[in-house]
C-alpha cells in the first residue's frame, strides 16, 4: 500500500485531509437508469467512491426452495471489483462482502412492499468500482434508487450516511484514511418520511454524549442525501420532458416560417 | 383538506401526497391518515381520490386481461408461458382443445411449441396461485405472422386511447392489424413491412410522450406526414424509371 497516513487528519483550521470542513459531505453525483439490460439501475459517485447498482424483478425464483410463501425474497449481492482498491482484491466474495450483502439487504427490505409479490425474487446487485470508505452507505443509497427505477413499490427511499470521530473531533461522512486512522465510524441508513432508522452500526469508541451528537450529524447527512436522491430520480424524467418541449418549440418555429 | 402537489406533478416514493379525508388510489399507501407515493410517477387528485400514474412499472396479472405470451416449456398436461409478469402462466391442454384432452392421442407440441407466441386470456389468478390462461375464445390463439414490440405496461391505456380511439386511428391510417396485450406486448401485422414500420413508429412516439396531452392529434399528423413523404418519394423514384 502506497497510501501514507498523514500525521494529522484535521489541521488547526478544522480542515480535513481532503479539504472538507468537519460537517461537510463529499461531492455527490447520482445518475438513475443507466443500464439498458437491468429492470432498474443507478450509479453514484461520492468523493472517490464509484458504485453501480442493478435490480431485476420481481421475477420467478430459482432455486425454487428459496421462495417465501408470503412475500418476495430480496436477494442482494455487494461486490467489490478487483480494481476497486489499491492492492488487487480477489474477485471471489470475501467474508466482509457476504456480511455487507446481508446488512444492506436488511436495511432495504423494510422500504419495499415485498408482501405484494409472494413467491418471487427481487435481485439486487451492488458493484463497487472504486472504493474510498463508506461504500456500504453509498451502496444503500444507489440500491434504493435502482429499486425505485425498476418500478418496485416502496414505502420510502432509503438514504445512508456515516459520521464518526477523527482526531478527537466529530466529523460527517468519513473517507478511507479517516476511517482507518480515526477513533470511531458509525454508518446509518434512514427513511426520512417514515422517520425510521433501518441500519445503525458502529465501530470504535464514543461516549454517550458523543454518540448522540454523531447520530444527529449522520441523520442530517441522510436528509441531504435524500434530497439528492429525489433530484436524481426527477432528473431522469425531466430530460424526456425538456426534449419534448424543445421539439414542440421547433415545431412552432417551423409552422411560423 | 391539504393536497401537497399539483396535478401531473412528478413525485417519488415516500413523498407525502395528501392528508386526512382523501382516499388512496393506485401506487400510493396510507398510514396514520397520511397518503404517500410508492412509485415514481405523476400525481393525480380527482374528487377525494389521490393516485399516482406510474412512469415505470411491471405487469401484474389480472383475471380477464388479454395478454401476449411466449411458450417456454411443453409439459405433460399443458404449456408454461412467459407473460412478462413476476409469475409464469400455465395454459392447460384442456383450455386449448375444444374437447377433453387425451394424453395418448393429442400431440401438444404440434399445437404450441417452445418459442411460439400466443394471444391468451387470464382465467384465474390470485396471490396463492400462478395465473391460468385460455385460448378458447374469439381472437385468441397462436400468432403466425406480424411483429412484436414491447412497451411499459403502464402506457398501454394510452396506446388504446379513450374507447380505443388511438389504436383505431393507427389501424385506419396504416391498415395494420394490431393486437394489444395488457402485459405490454403488441402484435402488429400489416400488408407490407412499410405499413408495420409506420405503426411501430406511432406506438414508439406514444410511449415516449405518454404523459403529454393532445397526443392523438400529434400522432395522426405524424402518420399523415410520413405517408405523404413516402408517396412523394415513390413518385420521384418512379420518374427516372419511366424515362
Amino acid at each position: 500500500m502506497s497510501q501514507k497516513k498523514p500525521e494529522k487528519l484535521i489541521d488547526e483550521n478544522d480542515i480535513r485531509s481532503d479539504g472538507r470542513k468537519l460537517n461537510e459531505m463529499r461531492q455527490v453525483k447520482i445518475e438513475v437508469g443507466i443500464l439498458g439490460n437491468a429492470d432498474g439501475s443507478a450509479y453514484i459517485e461520492m468523493g472517490k467512491n464509484r458504485i453501480l447498482a442493478a435490480v431485476y424483478g420481481p421475477r420467478e425464483i430459482h432455486p425454487r426452495h428459496q421462495a417465501l410463501p408470503d412475500r418476495a425474497a430480496l436477494r442482494c449481492r455487494y461486490h467489490m471489483a478487483p480494481f476497486s482498491v489499491q492492492e488487487r482484491k480477489s474477485p471471489a466474495p470475501s467474508r466482509r462482502e457476504h456480511e455487507l450483502s446481508k446488512v444492506i439487504r436488511e436495511s432495504l427490505e423494510p422500504s419495499i412492499f415485498t408482501e405484494y409479490y409472494p413467491r418471487t425474487a427481487i435481485d439486487l446487485f451492488i458493484e463497487v468500482l472504486q472504493a474510498d470508505g463508506g461504500t456500504r452507505c453509498a451502496g444503500i443509497t444507489v440500491a434504493s434508487l435502482a429499486l425505485a427505477d425498476a418500478g418496485i413499490p416502496m414505502r420510502d427511499l432509503v438514504s445512508a450516511c456515516a459520521a464518526g470521530k477523527v482526531d478527537g473531533r466529530l466529523v460527517l461522512d468519513l473517507n478511507d484514511v479517516e476511517d482507518k486512522g480515526g477513533e470511531a465510524d458509525m454508518p446509518l441508513a434512514y427513511m426520512p418520511t417514515m422517520n425510521a432508522v433501518t441500519l445503525l452500526q458502529m465501530d470504535g469508541m464514543l461516549t454517550g454524549e458523543e454518540f448522540e451528537q454523531v447520530l444527529n450529524m449522520a441523520l442530517e447527512g441522510c436528509k441531504q442525501i435524500n434530497q439528492l436522491q429525489k433530484e436524481a430520480l426527477r432528473a431522469k424524467y425531466k430530460v424526456v420532458k425538456e426534449a419534448e418541449a424543445e421539439k414542440e418549440e421547433e415545431g412552432e418555429k417551423e409552422a411560423a416560417e | 383538506m391539504p393536497v401537497f402537489y399539483e396535478n401531473r406533478q412528478l413525485v417519488t416514493p415516500g413523498d407525502l401526497l395528501a392528508e386526512n379525508e382523501y382516499i388512496n388510489g393506485e401506487n400510493t399507501y396510507k398510514e396514520n391518515g397520511k397518503i404517500y407515493a410508492t412509485r415514481v410517477g405523476l400525481f393525480v387528485a380527482e374528487d377525494k381520490r389521490v393516485h399516482v400514474v406510474a412512469l415505470k412499472a411491471f405487469y401484474l396479472p389480472m383475471v380477464g386481461d388479454t395478454v401476449v405470451g411466449k411458450v417456454l416449456e411443453v409439459t405433460l398436461g399443458g404449456w408454461v408461458t412467459d407473460i412478462r409478469a413476476p409469475y409464469l402462466a400455465m395454459l392447460r391442454a384442456s383450455d386449448a382443445l375444444e374437447r377433453p384432452f387425451k394424453p395418448q392421442k393429442d400431440d401438444l407440441p404440434s399445437l404450441f411449441d417452445v418459442g411460439d407466441i400466443m394471444v391468451a386470456k387470464i382465467v384465474a389468478y390470485d396471490r396463492t396461485r400462478d395465473p391460468l390462461l385460455t385460448v378458447l375464445e374469439r381472437g385468441l390463439g397462436k400468432v403466425t405472422r406480424g411483429q412484436i414490440i414491447e412497451i411499459t405496461p403502464t402506457k398501454i391505456p394510452r396506446v388504446i386511447g379513450k374507447q380505443g380511439s388511438m389504436v383505431g386511428m393507427i389501424k385506419e391510417e396504416t391498415g395494420c392489424l394490431i393486437t394489444i396485450g395488457q402485459n405490454g406486448r403488441i402484435i402488429i401485422s400489416g400488408k407490407s413491412p412499410e405499413d408495420e414500420r409506420l405503426a411501430i413508429m406511432a406506438i414508439r412516439k406514444i410511449e415516449q410522450e405518454a404523459h403529454t396531452s393532445g397526443l392523438t392529434d400529434r400522432v395522426t399528423e405524424m402518420l399523415k406526414k410520413e405517408k405523404g413523404e413516402k408517396s412523394k418519394k415513390e413518385v420521384v423514384e418512379n420518374v427516372p424509371k419511366e424515362t
